[in-house]
């Protein structure tokens, strides 16, 4: 009997169903429990392009797959970087590998943080690990073709020891970004700032019309960053969210990560706010 | 604007009015025929010379499940079912009717999408890379007897499992070998509410061909209705004759009387709203109370889809493979995300489910999840019954706004 | 040269208060300039002034047996000091300089005897500190989650 319902279905891509391998180039330590990893084809397997937002399934032989989200420059042909936090069977193994090591990677999945223009004063806001996904949001702003009238990177993390990409903030700051960091907790060694995040925003001065925020961090941090940007006058439309639910086949046919009216691998992870609010503000969605 | 008021992100296709009936194959033609007893006989044979595994109904622990058939005889002749909220009983008919009891606790989706499924399996090489060997293909399938209810609910998978970006293509490789031989209802089942649902008892698409059985003075036959080439074409290597007009007559009268014999009903019209709107109703602490978490209604019922996949290598850790299996979102691991599950309590868990099924459904695959088979009833061992559900939250709505 | 009454009334800190209020806290205000690790409050000292921060940053330390820890900093805007507020008015935190710092201090003994005798002012102001320490109060909660630890039971 012919196939009926469904459109006549893409031919199954390989690439969504099966890992396909890559091999790691570099594994550098960001933190205690947190290592970033590039990665470049294996002869034979397509150098596919991501989109910043967008998430690989990194499998570690025989142990299985985490969903990480990019966070290089998506730009640079034939290289992937994952940041990684070592939390389970998966990530531990993952954040093992070393250069040489082959990791199955299935992959591009999920919606794409929004193209900032000219005329947006683009702000990243991000809460600890959270700044690894938009690091190619800032790369794009950067060395992109468009880039936006203004750029701002707000970031919240723990202690002054677990904050990522150190360097690099100092470089984006060095570019003309407006930079500004902040930590929950520190020793008087830290000369920077101690406090919410949330303090940040009401240090920048921005014309709320032309603010274009991406979010991401724990759920709660996104919610009370959301909140702070909207007292600024920020609309809800204006402002971006990622947000994560167990997802296990990326593909839409697994069910784990049904959030409400949506699919989280296939509607996100990231989300304009008006679609995520309804989503958030549920307890035990 | 509120946010079900806008499409959908991006992906999904665009909301149908709850209960819809997905439209698809080919409509059904007027002439009908008839096969006898041994022309069904003759059927299933066929399609096992065809290569085919036939599956059907047969009796096994106390219940019609599906299970291989050879020929006509291993169907559940003179078997009749007592259904009702947590209760399912067979018993003796007066009559050899091959197809006298309503839906038992499985359905196409054992064979569509199996409990349990291989999906890859990786080699490590020599130079460290992996490599991925292809599945074989999946069997050649002919399903005999399936419901108007099982029709719609197969018609709800392949959305779900082929109608998106990524289709799954083992189900597909099944559904597109598959010979689907439909039979009309003539009684209907102490929970079914397929008429609410507007799934049935009447199959009008999705076979290739549709019996209803017929057993009187004139003997014990088939009318037939053919429904796709692929029918016609095995029609054509059976011995049959045209159906009389009063055999059609008698074959739609017992649809008639199915339809009017439904054991339970279900308002649907705003259902979608409805669920999204009483979130917090307190009806919801109430099932609480009485949900076991168990899963029976995630096995049982034919459109939930849920799987998990696990990893696991040999021994000499060289080889890896990758199985597939029945998950349900009752159970505590299924939200685990970061240290902890999302869905904690049994209440936000039968949230979930009912809220998925009739409502967020529509959101995520544009028709409802239900077909109002009633095994979830049935099979509840409280008997937890989601139309009674429905209507205790209908009764006051918009009380309890999320 | 603006008077210091013309500074509280340009900064958002004391915006709410009307104009003759203003007055009145001015009037126990000196400008400071406190050096880079000076202390401006001690722990278990009694309060004698609060700032407002016009440049610079003020970090809010607790130490403990081999511990020295930073609670918050604060920046240019944000009040210091509210212990002087209530009895026995001693201060919880070290409040230290970080970089040298320009602020207003307000002499603690002055102002709670104006607020003596004039309750209105006295409302106006307390009202004031209220508001900063709901804010505080608010974050610190959230941080208290420690959201970017490491996931409970990983």
């Amino acid at each position: 009997m012919a196939l009926r319902s469904a459109p006549e279905p893409a031919a199954v891509d390989a690439a969504t169903m099966r890992p396909e391998p890559w091999r790691v180039t570099s594994r550098s330590r960001e933190t205690d429990d947190t290592w970033t990893l590039a990665l470049e084809p294996t002869a034979g397997t397509p150098a596919r392009a991501y989109r910043p937002g967008q998430f690989a399934m990194l499998y570690a032989f025989g142990v299985g797959e985490a969903p990480i989200s990019v966070s290089g420059d998506v730009a640079a042909p034939g290289r992937l970087v994952h940041t990684v936090r070592a939390v389970g069977a998966v990530t531990r193994r993952v954040c093992a590998a070393r250069p040489g090591d082959v990791l199955g990677v299935r992959g591009p999945f999920g919606t794409a943080w929004p193209q900032a223009g000219a005329d947006d004063h683009l702000v990243v806001v991000a809460g600890g690990i959270g700044l690894a996904p938009l690091r190619p949001v800032v790369y794009r702003a950067l060395g992109g073709p468009e880039r936006p009238g203004r750029v701002t990177v707000l970031y919240g993390g723990r202690r002054p020891e677990e904050l990522l990409f150190r360097d690099e903030l100092d470089a984006w700051a060095a570019a003309g970004v407006d930079v500004a960091i902040t930590v929950d907790r520190a020793t008087p060694a830290w000369r920077g700032r101690v406090g919410l995040v949330t303090r940040l925003i009401d240090g920048i001065e921005a014309d709320p019309a032309r603010t274009l925020a991406v979010v991401c961090g724990p759920e709660v941090m996104m919610r009370f960053t959301v909140s702070a940007l909207t007292d600024r006058g920020v609309a809800p439309e204006r402002m971006h969210v990622s947000l994560e639910r167990n997802m296990q086949c990326a593909v839409g046919l697994c069910g784990h990560c049904q959030l409400g009216t949506v699919l989280v691998c296939r509607d996100g992870p990231v989300f304009a706010y008006p679609d995520a609010a309804p989503l958030m503000a549920v307890r035990e969605l | 604007m509120a946010a079900r008021d806008r499409p959908p992100p991006r992906g999904g296709p665009a909301p149908v009015a709850a209960g819809s009936r997905p439209v698809y194959g080919r409509a059904v033609g007027s002439d009908r025929t008839v096969l006898d007893r041994g022309g069904l006989d003759a059927l299933i044979v066929l399609l096992r010379a065809q290569g085919r595994t036939v599956i059907g109904p047969t009796i096994s622990q106390g219940a019609v499940t599906l299970g291989e058939l050879s020929g006509a005889d291993d169907l559940p002749a003179g078997w009749r079912d007592e259904q009702d909220g947590g209760r399912y009983r067979l018993r003796r008919g007066n009559d050899a009717a091959l197809f006298g009891y309503s839906v038992g606790p499985h359905s196409l989706k054992s064979h569509l999408l199996p409990p349990s499924l291989r999906l890859l399996q990786v080699r490590r090489s020599q130079d460290g890379t992996m490599e991925t060997t292809d599945e074989p293909e999946p069997p050649r399938l002919a399903f005999i007897g399936v419901r108007s209810c099982d029709l719609h609910a197969m018609g709800i998978q392949d959305r779900v499992l082929m109608g998106g970006a990524h289709p799954d293509g083992d189900y597909a490789a099944r559904r597109e070998g598959a010979f689907v031989v439909a039979v009309q209802c003539g009684q209907a089942g102490g929970t079914c509410f397929c008429v609410s649902m507007g799934t049935g008892p009447r199959a009008t698409s999705g076979f290739d061909l549709a019996l209803t059985e017929l057993l009187d003075g004139d003997g014990h036959r088939f009318t037939v209705e053919v429904g796709s080439e692929d029918g016609a074409a095995v029609m054509a290597e059976l011995e049959h004759r045209a159906a009389t007009d009063a055999e059609v007559r008698a074959a739609d009268a017992a649809v008639e009387r199915a339809a009017g014999q439904m054991g339970r009903q279900m308002e649907t019209g705003d259902l979608r709203d409805l669920l999204q709107d009483n979130l917090e109703h307190p009806r919801w602490d109430d099932v609480a109370d009485r949900c076991l978490t168990c899963g029976n209604c995630t096995s049982v019922c034919p459109t939930c889809f849920c799987t998990s996949v696990d990893d696991v290598t040999d021994l000499t850790g060289e080889t890896a493979e990758r199985h597939r299996r029945w998950d349900s979102c009752f159970t505590l691991e299924f939200s685990y995300v970061h240290g902890g599950e999302v869905r904690r309590s049994a209440r936000s868990r039968y949230r979930q489910w009912m809220t998925h099924k009739l409502s967020t459904w529509i959101d995520q695959f544009g028709t409802s999840g239900c077909v109002g088979c009633g095994r979830c009833i049935t099979w509840c061992p409280v008997a937890i019954d989601i139309t009674e559900e429905v209507a205790a939250i209908r009764g006051d709505d918009g009380a309890h706004a999320g | 040269m603006r008077t210091l009454d013309e500074l509280l009334a340009e900064g958002a800190a004391f915006a709410d208060l009307d104009a003759e209020h203003r007055r009145l806290i001015a009037g126990c205000a000196v400008n400071r300039v406190v050096a880079d690790g000076a202390l401006l409050l001690r722990e278990g000292v009694p309060d004698e002034a609060f700032f407002l921060i016009r440049r610079g940053a003020v970090a809010l330390e607790v130490s403990a047996p081999h511990r020295l820890l930073t609670v918050e900093t604060l920046h240019a805007g944000d009040l210091v000091g509210w212990s002087w507020m209530l009895p026995p008015y001693r201060s919880h935190f070290d409040a230290r300089a970080l970089g040298e710092t320009h602020v207003i201090a307000f002499d603690a003994t002055c102002l709670r005897g104006k607020c003596e005798t004039d309750p209105v002012l006295g409302y106006a102001l307390y009202r004031r500190f209220a508001a900063v320490i709901v804010d505080r109060l608010q974050a610190t909660r959230l941080r208290l989650l420690d959201l970017y630890g490491p996931p409970v039971g990983a």
